[in-house]
């Protein structure tokens, strides 16, 4: 065991694993956190506390994790290197693992021109994958990048993102790759509409062995209406969503558009869980988290493994 | 070359508005070829100034000169003469000429007519895009000649971003996405395999993070 | 007793192209047909020469208005001066929106050799604009308002 944690647990016992996401609120109210919470707990394995997500200032991200930690789930903190440096991001590990926080996602993170502060600096010092390999010099050499020896090592799950549908396609895989030689044990991919496209991925992943050295989670993201659909399709970076789809949600009668959306993502689960090298799901319903107990449900992956941990107060 | 663009005409006169005599100074090189601030835009400025000042009912008395160059000292000695006889120096050069002037002429006040924007190359007449960030540490050996610190929007080191689409930046379509060029390059090259090495972290230190920096050639010196 | 203002008459620089407004102007005037007064005909070899700078110094030197007149789109000698003449129109107006002049003091028309009643229409019309708005604000700082 890496890092001990219920998501790593869960994944290399070999049974199939569902994480969810919780976006922190635009402001330090916590009663959100704890209303999101409802719909995950024991529904999900572990939940991914989003960064400043399309650079828009929201309660951070190691907070967010320390408060679902202590409502009784396990958070997954993503981390993403625009808005600090190698410094910043070190120490904000030391402490994520000090509050109990064991997952980590290493992201580049949306530029900040799309959110609330569009003049602010951009840091990047790091990019993803060299905060993937920081992080995992931290835990398996106990030294920090520039050396120095590491008082309390944070022992941490390493997670990465991968999007096959950006570009270029064939280019894709090599960047996995490199995100698992750099140290990535778990993966999540972006929101998936288009399965075709996917499967050949993850054929272009097996060809490279890559399903036997990282756990890969598929992203699903429930569509609410068609006007979501398009505005996925033609407004959010790196998203494929087939013109099937729209067309679906489009013929659905109006009061069942949502139910529509609903069956289009289980029947998504339900292909995701035959292909060879996916280990889980990774559920993305976004303001729409009271629908997770309802898929998780449907889809046929409850009880969850490990019952929900007592709520410390 | 430096490429700067003018600042607008209402922001220029806020800076000398009260000055009767004034020397728009342009710079015979880099501003020169990207038509900010060489002999004709001072020409042009002057004019302007003057026409706005006469409808503000003020007047403006403009010398103008443009020196080969505004980096370096010899030149801006050429300006002394008309410097004397004026109360403010308004420079079309980039930063670095605007501060050698004022480093060299230190009892009058010297503004910028410019802002200075970036190390690039002409695309075309009247285009040009930004190529150098001037990082100090050099990798263009690692990515086809292309750089990754200056032209992917976050400067990443070991992309493309999950944002890239159709060979474009998320930012906007306008903005080639970096790494998509690079790709086709090191492809076109038959260099690929130059991509399943991992860029290791910068040193930033090379680059402006570690403060300003110096250059020296210790056998050229004097 | 009433002050009896003197009526103003507009000066107007005319940029004319010399393969074609400046020959339509010259028909113009073998055929007696009048145009306005105060318009000074600056003949340059193509539109596209002309430089911001020379419109700028027009007003300086006192014009009220500025007209520039290119061969037709596809008909210019040098191929697309007057492509670049109208660019450069555009680029101009707002530099002189910036020092205060109204946009319609400069205006960008496409006549052939042989329009020489065009030229004594376009010509009149800018007079008449220019009559409108009145004398340059340019000069208003000269005389006091």
């Amino acid at each position: 065991m890496k890092s001990g944690s219920n998501l790593e647990k869960i994944l290399e016992s070999g049974q199939f694993a569902v994480t969810g996401e919780c976006g922190p609120p635009q402001g330090a109210d916590r009663s959100v956190i704890e209303r999101k919470a409802q719909f995950l707990r024991g529904n999900v394995d572990a939940v991914n506390v989003t960064d400043n997500q399309t650079s828009i200032v929201r309660m951070s991200s190691i907070a967010t994790c320390a408060l679902l930690n202590q409502m009784g789930l396990e958070g997954t903190m993503q981390m993403v290197t625009r808005d600090r440096n190698r410094i910043a991001m070190q120490s904000d590990i030391f402490g994520a693992y000090a509050l109990g926080i064991k997952n980590i996602l290493c992201l580049s993170g949306d530029h900040q021109s799309f959110g609330n502060h569009p003049t602010s600096k951009n840091v990047f010092d790091l990019d993803s994958i060299q905060l993937i390999h920081a992080v995992r010099q931290m835990r398996d050499e106990g030294k920090v990048l520039g050396g120095d020896e590491i008082k309390g090592v944070p022992k941490m799950f390493i997670g990465a993102a991968a999007n096959p549908f950006a570009d270029p396609f064939e280019f894709r895989v090599v960047r996995l790759a490199k995100k698992v030689a750099a140290g990535a044990d778990f993966i999540q991919t972006q929101c998936i509409y288009n399965m075709d496209k996917f499967e050949k991925w993850m054929q272009m992943v097996r060809d490279r062995g890559l399903h036997e050295k990282v756990h890969i989670l598929a992203g699903v993201t429930p569509l609410k209406s068609v006007g979501m659909a398009k505005y996925m399709k033609e407004k959010v970076a790196g998203m494929d969503v087939p013109d099937e789809i729209i067309e679906r949600l489009k013929g659905a009668p109006k009061e069942k558009k949502a139910e529509e959306g609903i069956n289009i993502c289980l029947e998504t689960i339900q292909r995701l869980k035959e292909i060879k090298g996916v280990h889980g799901i990774h559920l993305m319903a976004i303001e729409w988290e009271e629908m997770v107990p309802v898929i998780v449900k449907k889809a046929g992956l409850l009880p969850r493994p490990t019952p929900p941990s007592e709520v410390k107060k | 070359m430096i490429v700067g663009e003018r600042k607008s005409l209402e922001d220029i006169r806020k800076m000398i508005s009260g000055y009767r005599k004034v020397l728009v100074a342009g710079c015979g090189t880099c501003v020169t070829v990207c038509f900010a601030g060489g002999e004709k835009e001072v020409a042009t400025l002057s004019s302007a100034l003057r026409l706005a000042a006469k409808k503000g009912g003020d007047g403006i008395e403009i010398l103008e000169a443009t020196i080969q160059r505004q980096c370096d000292i010899e030149f801006i000695q050429e300006l002394k003469e008309k410097v004397e006889q004026v109360e403010a120096i308004l420079s079309m050069g980039c930063g670095a000429g605007v501060q050698t002037i004022a480093e060299t002429f230190r009892e009058i006040p010297v503004y910028p007519a410019l802002n200075t924007r970036f190390i690039g190359r002409t695309d075309e007449q009247g285009l040009w895009s930004e190529r150098c960030a001037a990082c100090g540490d050099c990798l263009l050996h690692l990515t086809g000649g292309i750089c990754p610190v200056a032209r992917c929007s976050k400067s990443i080191l070991n992309g493309p971003c999950g944002g890239s689409k159709d060979g474009k930046c998320e930012i906007k379509s306008e903005v080639d996405c970096a790494w998509q060029l690079i790709y086709d390059r090191l492809k076109a090259l038959g260099q690929l395999n130059k991509l399943e090495e991992i860029i290791p972290v910068k040193d930033w230190s090379a680059n402006r993070d570690g403060g300003p920096r110096k250059q020296v050639r210790e056998d050229m010196k004097l | 007793m009433v002050e009896k203002k003197n009526p103003f008459s507009p000066k107007i620089a005319a940029f004319c192209c010399f393969h074609s407004a400046y020959q339509a102007a010259d028909i113009a005037g073998a055929m007696r047909n009048p145009y306005a007064e105060g318009v000074y005909l600056l003949r340059v070899p193509c539109a596209g020469k002309i430089e911001e700078l020379h419109i700028l110094q027009a007003f300086e030197k006192g014009a009220d208005g500025v007209l520039v007149l290119a061969c037709p789109e596809e008909s210019c000698h040098y191929i697309s001066g007057n492509i670049r003449a109208k660019k450069r129109v555009g680029h101009i107006l707002q530099l002189l929106e910036a020092i205060g002049l109204e946009p319609d003091r400069l205006k960008i028309f496409n006549l052939a050799s042989n329009q020489a009643p065009k030229f004594v229409e376009v010509v009149k019309g800018m007079a008449q604009r220019i009559k409108d708005l009145g004398p340059s604000p340019i000069k208003a700082g000269d005389s006091g308002r």
